[in-house]
Parts: C-alpha cells; structure tokens; sequence
C-alpha cells in the first residue's frame, strides 16, 4: 500500500532480530490517523516485537537490534536524539494481560500524568480516562479501592483508562482481550469503536473475528514477514495472496 | 498376569504387599522427621530453660544500668548493652543504604555482562567468608589506615562490611519478584527509569528488603570474633557517648563472664545471654511484622 498523507507511523524496511534470529523482516507498513490497525497472524509470527517497537518497549529486552526505520509524522523514533521517554508519550500502550499498579484506581490513573507534569485539573482528567474507557460508572464510588480487586475485564479498562490519561496520539494494544472473557471482549471492542474518533489505534490480536469486527485496515503477517496489508474487508473477503487466504478462511472453518 | 497392584477387575481391600511396604516407609519416615524435629525443640528448650533458671534471679533493673564490675553483685551489663545498640545502629546507617543501592544497581541497571555476572557471584561468595575474616580487615583498614581506633564506629563499618553481601543477595531478592509487567507498564506512560525505580520497585521491594536487613543486622549482634579482632574492649566502665568512643559489646561481656571461674559469674554470663535473646528476639519480631505489613496490601 502506498503512503498517504495521513499515515501517523510509518515503518519503513524494518528487520528487528533478537540475537541473531529474525523476528520481524523487512516489514514496511502505514498505520493511519484515527483508524484501527489489525495484525494478524500465527503466533509467534512477529506481532508483539513489531508493535513495541512503535513505542520503543523493545528497548528494554537485551540483545534487541533493529534495523530500517519507524517514521512518526516524519520523524525516525530510532534516530538520533529521540528520548524514548517522549517517544511513549505520544504512543500509549496496553497490554496482553492486564498490568494495573498495585495501587488505588486513582493512582493508576493519575500517576503519568502527575509524573509528567501534564496541565489541567488531575481529578478531571482521571475522570474523562475512566468515562472514555467505560470504566467510571463501575468504580467511581471507589476511586481510592486498589486497582487489584477490580476483575480482569476491569483492570485492563483500568489500563486503558491509564493510558488515556495520557492523551497519546496513538494507543497500541498487544492481544487486549486475550486473557478476558467474552462478556470483556465485547465491552473491549465496543471502546475501540468510541476510541477511534479521538485516537489512532493499533491492535495485534489472534482472533480473526475480533480483527474482522473492528479493524480498518488489516495487516496479516507470517514467519516475520508482512504478507498482506489493505482495508479489512479485502484482506478477509478478497486477500491477494493465497497464505492470507489459507489463514483466514482456515480459522474460520 | 496378576504382578501389577492395580490389576483391573480386581476389587479393593487386598492391598499388596508392595503397597503395604510402601505405607510403612511412609510412616517411618514421618516418625523420623518428628523426632528428629523433637530432639532439635528439646535440646533449644533445654538450653533456654537452662539459661533461664541461671540468669533470671539476676536479672533486675539493677542487672541492667550498672558497670561490669569485680563483684557480682554489682556488675550490671549497661556498658555492654548500650554498646550493642551503638553498633548495630551505626552498622544500620552504613549498610542499609549501601547494600540497597547496589542490589537497585544490580537489578535495574548493570547491564546483564560477564562483569556484572562475576560481581554477583562474588557478592554470594563474600556472604559465605567467616566473621574473623572481616575482623582482620575491619583491622587493617578501618582501626589502623583510616586511624579510628578501636570506635563504635571501626565496629559498626566491620560489621557493615559483613552483612553487605547479606543485604545486597535478600535486597536483590525482593527487588526481583517486582513483577517486570509493572516496570513496563510504568515505562509505557513516559517515566524514566528513577521514576519507575522510586515509584513501583521500591515500595513494592521494601518489605522483603527491611526483613532481610533485620535478620542480617540480628546476625552482626551475635557475632563477636570481628569485633574481638579490633579490640572491642572486655571491661568498660561507661556508655559511648559519640561514634568515636570506645566500646564493648553484649557477646563479648557475656564471653568475659563466662570465662572467670566463679559460678556467680556463670549466671551473669546467662543473664546477659537472656538480655541478648531479648534483642534479638525483638529484631526478629519487627522483621516479621514488617513482613506481614508487607503482604497486607
Ligand atoms: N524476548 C525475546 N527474546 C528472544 N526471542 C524472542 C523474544 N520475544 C519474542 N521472541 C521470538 O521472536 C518471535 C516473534 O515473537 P512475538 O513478536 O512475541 O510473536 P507474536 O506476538 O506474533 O506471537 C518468536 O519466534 C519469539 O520466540
Ligand atoms: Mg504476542
């Protein structure tokens, strides 16, 4: 797919090995502005090392290289004087379990935003995060309980609500509903639709359904490599190549 | 074939010999594990009963704030006592934030090289060397080439030296089981690393560290070979009244009394022993209450 103008990340030729293994080749790959990104593909394929390295996590796994570059409004994340700290900033991350603080639903909350000097009123801006992730309702009458007697659909709206806090421009989510069940699911992928109008939103899942219920554009990766990259329902109802094929009608049944 | 215990079709109730030889292994050895565990209480229980019936007459308020002294009667153990309290706060001092900053160094920042390898695994070492060893350097290096004599403060930084590998292993312990979901997570809203030290590591490791500096600093209070070996004094006829002042300490006293050949010595000697188990004893009681704190949240 070509680049367009409102492309927020661009990876560009990018190879990130761990050691000398390959686990993400020469992937070239747009990601656009207040659209949701699918990728798919078996696990193990490269989807989680190719997601952190939108917001350099992969910085902090030892003998990580990579190499081409990850253009952010034309800017390479990887160049020289980028703080990886800013980097996180803009992209915010969820991820594939939910990873509260051991501390109160508020502090999980207002924690980055205190820490980063953000402006405006700390209780105001918990409180949009918690009613954008279609949390407060639930816990507004305890916002200083501990974010660990939530249950497990809760704690990662609470990681949702968390990285709103922020207001990143884009939010990557690793497999968020994995460890949910269906009910937390659905409540999940209702979000991202609400998300959508405000945010870019990147989303790696291993189930099919779930990419082909709230993806824009689908990127089906395998071995590493992308193999196919375009608007959802191409990829699922008319993929160019046959292994995308194979993989989506396969899990379908 | 009819050798397989659980031969199908067979009903139960006819336990084979195989199975019955098997119980009675069991319950052999769970004999030998309680009696053994019986012998282990019984002979502490005797000695603390032993001890108990010597010193406890001796044991008054009288017993604490007087000087060691030539007549049992009026020996007391303050010196002693007032002594122990001085090191081991002093040791505290030093030790604690050393050996805390070097497991955070250790654990969230030496990158993972052959060096740092070859540092942990002589910290490990260094925990094993016996006391005298550090007696000998706490000698050399703190009582003779810095010049402090035999202070309060040449034994608390020997005795720092031999807890540090201590504190730094359990130190490193608990700042290990921080589950590193929580550093990424705190990485992944934009803090940097002090940050993500200060606010997520530490308060979650800081149980697990204290309870380790306790039962280190509880081990430095019943050591007295290092402080022997720099000239902790056996007889002292006042409290230290700053870092620099001489001193001697609770083993060391309870060391002297026993070794003169007079009984009613003797039962100082276990007086002073009940006064050190009760330190000691408190020590331990904090660390477990720190632990429980810990777990609370
Ligand atoms: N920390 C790591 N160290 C070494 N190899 C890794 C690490 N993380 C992932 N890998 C390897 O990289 C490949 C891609 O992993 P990953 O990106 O997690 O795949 P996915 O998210 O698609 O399941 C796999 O072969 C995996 O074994
Ligand atoms: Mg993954």
């Amino acid at each position: 797919m070509n680049t367009r103008d409102d492309a927020v990340l661009e990876a560009r030729d990018v190879t990130i090995r761990y050691g000398e293994q390959a686990a993400v080749k020469n992937v070239n790959l747009s990601i656009y502005e207040k659209k949701i990104t699918a990728i798919i593909g078996p696990s193990g394929c490269g989807k989680s090392t190719l997601l952190r390295s939108l917001n350099r996590m992969n910085d902090f796994i030892e003998h990580v290289t990579q190499d081409g570059e990850i253009l952010y409004r034309n800017t390479n994340l990887y160049g020289e004087g980028v703080d990886p700290v800013e980097v996180r900033l803009h992209m915010g991350m969820v991820f594939q379990r939910p990873n509260p603080f051991p501390k109160s639903i508020f502090r999980n909350v207002a924690w980055g935003p205190t820490i980063n000097g953000l402006p405006g009123d700390i209780n105001l801006r918990v409180e949009r995060a918690l009613k954008q992730a279609a949390l407060w309702n639930e816990v507004k009458d305890r916002l200083n309980d501990s974010a660990l007697n939530l249950s497990g659909g809760q704690q990662q709206r609470l990681c949702i609500a968390r990285a709103l806090a922020m207001e990143p421009e884009v939010i990557l989510m690793d497999e968020p509903c994995s460890a949910l069940d269906p009910v937390s699911t659905s409540r999940i992928e209702d979000l991202l639709f609400e998300l959508k109008q405000n945010y870019t939103i990147v989303i790696v899942t291993h189930n099919m359904q779930q990419a082909s219920r709230v993806s824009d554009y689908t990127a089906f990766m395998e071995n590493g490599s992308l193999i196919e990259y375009g608007d959802t329902d191409q990829v699922f109802t008319r993929p160019k190549q046959k292994r995308t094929e194979d993989y989506v009608t396969g899990r379908f049944g | 074939m009819k050798t397989s215990p659980s031969s199908n079709g067979e009903s139960l109730g006819h336990r084979s010999a195989s199975l019955r030889r098997r119980h009675l292994i069991a319950a052999l050895f769970k004999a030998l594990c309680i009696g053994f565990t019986l012998f282990a209480v019984s002979v502490l229980g005797l000695l603390i009963a032993q001890v108990g019936a010597d010193g406890l007459p001796w044991l008054d308020t009288q017993f604490l704030n007087n000087f060691p002294s030539r007549f049992p009667e009026k020996a007391g153990i303050k010196s002693a006592l007032y002594g122990t309290l001085w090191v081991v706060s002093l040791t505290a001092l030093i030790a604690l934030p050393m050996g805390v900053l070097a497991a955070i160094y250790l654990e969230d920042y030496a990158p993972a090289s052959r060096l740092t390898r070859v540092i942990e695994i002589n910290i490990a070492n260094l925990a094993g060397v016996p006391s005298i060893v550090y007696g000998i350097l706490g000698l050399a290096i703190f009582v003779r080439f810095f010049g402090l004599e035999r202070s309060v403060l040449a034994g608390a930084m020997t005795m720092s030296l031999l807890i540090l590998p201590v504190i730094i292993i359990s130190s490193k312990e608990a700042i290990r089981a921080v589950p590193s979901s929580i550093r990424l997570a705190a990485y992944a809203v934009g803090a940097t690393q002090w940050q993500v030290v200060r606010s997520h590591v530490l308060p979650a490791a800081i149980p697990g560290i204290l309870t380790g500096v306790i039962l280190a600093l509880s081990r430095a209070i019943g050591e007295t070979a290092p402080l022997i070996m720099i000239g902790a004094l056996t007889y002292v006829a006042f409290t230290p009244e700053g870092p620099m002042d001489e001193f001697t300490a609770l083993p060391i006293q309870i060391f002297n009394w026993a070794s003169r050949p007079q009984a009613e010595f003797h039962e100082l000697a276990a007086a002073g022993i009940i006064v050190l188990l009760v330190v000691l004893l408190t020590m331990n009681a904090l660390a477990v209450f720190i632990r429980y704190k810990g777990t609370q949240k």
